[in-house]
């Protein structure tokens, strides 16, 4: 009795031994290689970072990225606290939360995104014209019937009926509410004044959604029902959308080409770092709702390994890796943005020393 | 039932030679004061959580408690772009629906239990408690998404245009039908606290003595009134614990309801109209809340939950030591 179980306990020991050492043989080779880099934020590009970061596991193995999906309020509060490499958001930050940070931070601009007027109304069809005082009066509650004067006035052969319009908009704070609402601010004083701007608001009137998901499917079931969606969500989901009257007079539908030519639009009169809204941007084929997504980093970085493989990873994504935006129906950056990103990061240093000298 | 009697019959003796055996061993000792110790470990764990929990929601709430005060009760405003906030809707919707929830679940939850404990035949107790017990394992998203592309259409189209060409007159069942609204939110709420009702119900049923239904058969009770005079009044401290359990259970769901409700921050009378919930605005809003006070605000209405979670589940103690009493009186009659 005794002796079998002195030999289960040996036993057991020489399977654990067994167990340990096979386990760090297999994985030594790649805890000494890999170096783990965290990022945090915004949850818009999580689709395309996420790509990103698989892809580039084959231009550099040894960076692994991970990145929490968290929201851009996440991203901003954990880089400023700095318990990430790098932020994510889709709102740039305000003087005063650059304040906040223990450092310079940089705004990388990384792809672009449009958010869409869809609507339900029988017999319409997609290409509703729109006009930005009429989105507006519409979304302060003081356009209510479908057969408006001014809807009649801009759509004559489109057949409008009787109903009451009804407001649908995001329950949840997101940044496609912040650009949208940035837009209605810049086109509407009434709205800039009463409203304002900002990823969650007090809407005049309407319904709120939980997500794009929550907004659509109350726009489906509903007959009248208008409301705003990301471009990639209303593309996937052959939502009806709204062709806007753009600053140059002329209606534009929303696509990835009028939203990288709403970027080229404002390249002109870029800041030097990013913080632009792109709505109501000039160009004939602007798209005036759209807006950029941003990763945050520090100028002067503190571990200069990771520092380094940071920006290694934000030059491929903003050069290489913008083709892969489009099939994930992002916009990729313009060619006058991506010259102004390269010459951010090249500013970017540790201890004094820049870390992209090579490019 | 039998198997009871006859532990009662044998188990004290039994059990008296077991413990005996025991005390003579040192080691037996020594296992009781480690038990004492881990359970009362366990039973400390809890309380100290509930106060840390307490003491981190009124520490990070102190800016929007210093702010507002009072006031925040009582407010309705809710605007993020000019950080004036009031929690008042929420405070209202979470309340309206969760008591309609209950209003909704309660009848059927105990019909159900009833049915399987005193009507149903042997075969079908299992599945259809088994089927039941099956809803409460639905994710609330899922819950949320079927409440968003099924329930809230057909509200719109059927259940809605019929209550206001019926009971039309009430204030409650007034306004344009949207299909999401208030009443939508209490319908899937009650769904979802109906298997949680209905199984403790059941248990609780379950324990009534067959004696307390013999005697009631023997006085010339039909089946439905020994039910009602012997069986449910036996249960009730547990009927109305189990109610307890789903209201809390409603209170803080978050999904499913911020799915449906219309997340509008007002206090409407209408059953149809928009609202909003404490849990809802929270898991809405926070994430994206960038500003401090913004963001010690969110906390502030998770305090507030915690204290009316804290509140009903106090009455709920007391509405069972009170229901407890009554049975125990009525047993001694």
């Amino acid at each position: 009795m005794s002796r079998g179980r002195q030999k289960d306990k040996w036993s057991v020991r020489f399977w654990l031994v067994g167990i340990v050492t096979g386990a760090t043989l297999l994985l030594a080779p790649q805890l000494q290689a890999e170096m783990l880099i965290n990022g945090a934020g915004a949850t818009f590009p999580y689709p395309i970072y996420s790509k990103w970061f698989s892809e580039y596991r084959n231009v550099d193995p040894s960076a692994k990225i991970n990145y929490q999906s968290i929201g851009s309020g996440g991203g901003v509060r954990q880089i400023i606290a700095r318990t990430v490499d790098f932020g994510a958001s889709d709102a740039a930050l305000s003087d005063a939360e650059l304040k906040k940070a223990p450092g310079k931070l940089l705004h990388i601009p990384t792809v672009m995104g449009a958010v869409v007027v869809t609507y339900n109304l029988q017999g319409a069809g997609s290409g509703l014209k729109l006009t930005p005082a009429v989105i507006a009066d519409i979304f302060l509650g003081k356009i209510t019937r479908w057969n408006d004067k001014r809807l009649t006035k801009l759509n004559p052969t489109t057949p409008l009926p009787a109903a009451d319009i009804i407001v649908v908009h995001r329950s949840d704070g997101s940044g496609t509410t912040g650009i949208f609402t940035n837009y209605l601010s810049s086109v509407s004083l009434e709205w800039k004044e009463k409203v304002g701007h900002g990823k969650s608001v007090r809407w005049p009137v309407g319904l709120g959604g939980k997500g794009n998901e929550g907004v659509a499917g109350q726009i489906r079931n509903t007959n009248g029902a208008i409301g705003y969606v990301e471009l990639a969500y209303a593309e996937q989901n052959k939502l009806s959308y709204a062709a806007i009257q753009n600053q140059a007079g002329k209606f534009v539908e929303p696509s990835l080409k009028t939203t990288s030519a709403a970027a080229a639009g404002a390249a002109v009169a870029m800041p030097a770092d990013f913080r632009i809204s792109l709505v109501n941007q000039p160009g004939e084929d602007s798209y005036p709702i759209a807006g950029f997504t941003w990763i945050l980093l520090y100028q002067q970085q503190q571990d200069c390994d990771r520092g380094q493989k940071v920006v290694e990873f934000l030059w491929w994504a903003t050069h290489e890796g913008e083709k892969y935006a489009p099939e994930l129906l992002y916009a990729p950056l313009p060619d006058e943005v991506v010259r102004m990103v390269e010459a951010t990061l090249k500013t970017v240093t540790c201890n004094s020393r820049p870390l992209l000298a090579s490019k | 039932m039998v198997e009871r009697s006859h532990v009662t019959a044998d188990g004290p003796g039994v059990g008296a030679i077991r413990i005996s055996t025991a005390l003579r061993r040192p080691a037996g000792r020594f296992g009781d004061r480690a038990f004492k110790f881990v359970i009362a470990g366990g039973a400390l764990l809890v309380v100290s959580l509930m106060l840390v929990m307490a003491y981190e929601l009124v520490r990070t709430s102190w800016p929007s408690l210093g702010r507002f005060g009072f006031n925040f009760i009582w407010s309705s405003e809710w605007d993020p772009v000019r950080l004036e906030f009031g929690a008042l809707p929420f405070i209202y919707g979470t309340l309206v629906s969760s008591v309609l929830a209950l209003v909704l679940a309660v009848p059927p939850s105990i019909g159900v239990a009833v049915f399987l404990v005193e009507l149903s035949p042997g075969w079908l107790r299992g599945p259809v408690s088994f089927l039941g017990e099956l809803l409460a394992a639905i994710p609330s998203v899922v819950y949320g998404l079927w409440g968003i592309f099924v329930l809230a259409p057909w509200m719109q189209q059927t259940v809605q245009p019929f209550l206001r060409s019926t009971l039309g007159f009430l204030p409650l069942f007034q306004g344009p039908a949207y299909g999401v609204g208030m009443l939508t939110a209490g319908i899937i709420l009650a769904i979802m606290v109906t298997p949680f009702i209905s199984s403790v119900t059941r248990e609780v049923l379950a324990q009534v003595p067959k004696t307390q239904r013999e005697a009631a058969l023997a006085l010339g009770a039909t089946r439905w009134e020994m039910i009602r005079v012997a069986v449910l009044p036996y249960g009730r401290s547990g009927i109305v614990g189990a109610c307890m359990l789903g209201l809390g259970r409603a209170l803080g769901e978050t999904m499913a309801v911020t799915m449906v409700i219309g997340n509008r921050p007002e206090v409407a009378l209408s059953l149809f109209a928009p609202g909003y919930t404490m849990a809802s605005v929270i898991a809405n809003e926070f994430t994206e809340a960038t500003h401090d006070l913004y963001l010690s605000t969110l906390i502030e209405i998770g305090l507030l939950l915690f204290v009316i979670t804290l509140l009903v589940n106090i009455l709920a103690w007391l509405l069972v030591w009170r229901a407890g009493r009554g049975t125990a009186a009525g047993a001694r009659e």
